[in-house]
């Protein structure tokens, strides 16, 4: 099976889809003949023409905006955000327009928004943000992020087929730091669905995008130490597997949540909600959150370095739960 | 400066006539929604009318076909009207009926149907101007020469998203033709604050597309600059820009007593009413009698009492609904309208369907 990065990944499945279903087509700003700022689109505007791998103006809210008329009429537009910072700029038409023109008057959005998102690469403030609170908030809009190659290719293709305004979050900096065994033909990650990456007993970690990784690192340390880490990735955050959640937290009995998205309001205190609300009895010790301060992502090296969550905090965090 | 297509071509008998009816309807249905439904209390809400202004809508959107598509707004009544839908089902979205094009979940005019080629709006102005060109991106990609017709106001104009739109439908030469409905006043603000410029068409050129500026309460002069603009699009000249100038004769919304409008500009723009225009004009020409305009009124006076009698009788939705509907799936509470199934005959032959999968 071919071995492959996240992001050869995410363009084979992409490339997929545009090949399957004529109505797939994609826009956004240097996808084309650039074939896109991290090369996700790269060789598509050959292979599939200007008719379906369209070059756009530096307009983020009409990309969005002409991506639901485009899905209106039944195509299946896939909207590149250069980064997914500057969704902000199209924020009206996500959360106003496409998230809500189902609910309000029947037709299907079948669209995907999808771009670089998450810090670790000296992005600063405006290249490096997590902004998935705003969209998980949103009723009608779906928000998914991959961890994994596997992932990003399966999930990117659901994603496509899905009905519904999809926001898709691709981490940058497991674009080339990522690679997997990944399936040369046609296979759909179910959206929705959270997967257990590794199996344990003592504290369930529940996370998403790459902190997966740094959830995995840690519990390989700990190993050493006796400590057993479940690790949950949740690869959607709206709808997300309520179910997978909370089993682990059945079994475990303490849990981390863990993201490296800004503390308050972010997805931990969703969980957080819902474990106290449904498995308050499963619980042996408070639940604990490991995520970013409440800060824009900061540029100079070390203060990025105190910004993200790491392998160490999440070991520290484990060990004083496992303590309590 | 607008760049004549083609010959001017006045519109026939036939469609004088049927745009007297639709502006005298949508005059007498809005009047029926903001002087006694509101009144009673039975529409709750925000209430928005164009009266005065309805030539706008009438001129240009008589001219579509059906596989055209528009994006009216809430002083576009007529446009809705035009393209199929009921008296009936406008009465019963404004009421908030179960039965209403939205089933109750918006209100006004923020309702739409694919099969009848209509968009909604939202209430953030502009926003569905790029989505006017996604629309027309498909169209011009099915290349059977439909055209996308989109209305917005003065005030809308200072909106970021109009302009985005605009440069884009010029750049990538879509079939969008832009009516800019100003009506001088954007709720208490007039248009002296609102832009620096004289016309709002010389937006058209800065953009790269033809702009020019009509007598809104003219319906022939409405008709002719969007058969230009329609004509241009079709044959796959780009988009238009066409400002009608008119006057808004009501408040911004029911609410509104807008007594910041002098009644001197009232009283003006009432002399140039584009209803006793248009009846003056078919009673000169001897195509309508007066007793036949007596008969349309009456008939037009029957048709709303009908219509209003059938929404109000018409239940409200059941509140357990209320979360039903929020994403489109397998079992999508709103399949049952065929809407998504109405949407791929608009696509045409696209491929597989995501609706035929698996997932």
């Amino acid at each position: 099976m071919p071995v492959m990065t996240y992001l050869d990944a995410l363009r084979q499945g992409i490339w997929e889809e545009m090949e399957r279903d004529s109505s797939v087509f994609l826009l956004g700003e240097d996808i084309g003949a650039y074939g896109g700022a991290f090369k996700v689109t790269a060789g598509m505007l050959e292979k599939f023409g200007s008719e379906r791998v369209i070059d756009t103006p530096v307009s983020e809210s009409a990309i969005v905006g002409a991506a639901v008329g485009a899905a209106l009429m039944g195509l299946r537009p896939v909207a590149e955000m250069q980064f997914m910072d500057f969704i902000a700029c199209g924020f009206d038409q996500v959360v106003n327009m496409a998230a809500k023109i189902h609910y309000r008057w029947g037709p299907a959005v079948p669209m995907v928004i999808r771009g670089p998102a998450g810090a670790g690469v000296h992005g600063g403030p405006f290249h490096s943000q997590s902004n998935e609170m705003w969209f998980v908030h949103t009723p009608g809009l779906k928000v998914v992020m991959p961890a994994t190659a596997y992932d990003a290719k399966g999930l990117i293709k659901a994603a496509i087929r899905d009905d519904n305004p999809v926001i898709f979050f691709e981490h940058k900096f497991l674009y080339r730091r990522v690679k997997d065994e990944v399936p040369a033909d046609d296979y759909v990650v179910p959206l929705g669905q959270a997967a257990v990456r590794r199996a344990g007993r003592d504290i369930a970690v529940i996370t998403y995008g790459a902190m997966v990784w740094t959830a995995l690192e840690a519990a390989q340390e700990l190993e050493k130490e006796g400590l057993s880490l479940e690790v949950v990735d949740l690869r959607t955050l709206l709808p997300y597997d309520e179910q997978t959640v909370l089993a682990s937290v059945r079994k475990c009995n303490k849990v981390i949540l863990l993201h490296e998205d800004t503390r308050t309001g972010g997805m931990a205190s969703e969980l957080a909600a819902l474990i106290a609300e449904q498995s308050f009895e499963d619980l042996d010790g408070p639940i604990v959150r490991v995520t970013a301060p409440d800060t824009p992502v900061p540029y100079s090296p070390p203060l990025e370095e105190y910004f993200l969550p790491n392998a160490q905090r999440v070991a520290e965090a484990a060990r004083r739960l496992a303590a309590y | 400066m607008a760049t004549r297509t083609s010959k001017a071509r006045a519109p026939d008998a036939t469609t004088l006539e049927r745009m007297l009816y639709y502006l005298k309807l949508t005059r007498e249905a809005e009047w029926r929604i903001d002087q006694v439904l509101y009144r009673q209390g039975k529409i709750v809400g925000g209430v928005y009318v164009g009266r005065g202004q309805e030539a706008i809508a009438v001129g240009s959107t008589i001219q579509l076909t059906p596989d055209d598509v528009v994006v009216p707004t809430h002083r576009d009544f007529s446009a809705f009207l035009i393209r199929g839908f009921s008296l009936r089902e406008m009465f019963a979205n404004w009421l908030g009926r179960a039965d209403g094009p939205t089933r109750g979940r918006d209100g006004s005019l923020h309702f739409g149907d694919m099969r009848r080629g209509v968009v909604a709006i939202i209430s953030h102005l502009g926003s569905w101007c790029p989505v006017a060109c996604g629309v027309a991106m498909a169209l011009k990609r099915r290349g059977q020469g439909n055209v996308a017709l989109v209305f917005f106001g003065d005030g809308t104009s200072s909106e970021g998203d109009v302009h985005e739109a605009m440069n884009w439908a010029a750049v990538m030469k879509l079939p969008v033709v832009f009516m800019c409905n100003n009506n001088a006043f954007a709720y208490s603000t007039p248009a002296e604050k609102q832009f620096a410029v004289k016309s709002l068409a010389v937006r058209g050129p800065a953009y790269g597309m033809p702009g020019v500026s009509v007598d809104g309460n003219d319906v022939l002069a409405v008709y002719e600059a969007a058969r230009q603009g329609i004509a241009r699009a079709r044959a796959g000249g780009g988009p238009s820009l066409i400002e009608c100038k008119t006057f808004r004769m009501a408040g911004h919304s029911a609410h509104d007593a807008a007594e910041y409008v002098p009644e001197k500009l009232l009283r003006q723009w009432a002399r140039k009413d584009p209803i006793v225009r248009l009846e003056k004009l078919l009673r000169a020409r001897r195509i309508l009698t007066r007793e036949r305009i007596r008969e349309m009124d009456q008939a037009i006076r029957k048709e709303i009492d009908e219509a209003v009698a059938l929404a109000e009788a018409s239940p409200l939705p059941e509140a357990a609904s209320t979360p039903q509907g929020v994403h489109c799936g397998a079992d999508c509470w709103w399949r049952k309208t065929s809407v998504v199934r109405s949407q791929q005959s608009v696509a045409g032959d696209h491929g597989p369907r995501a609706t035929d999968n698996g997932r």
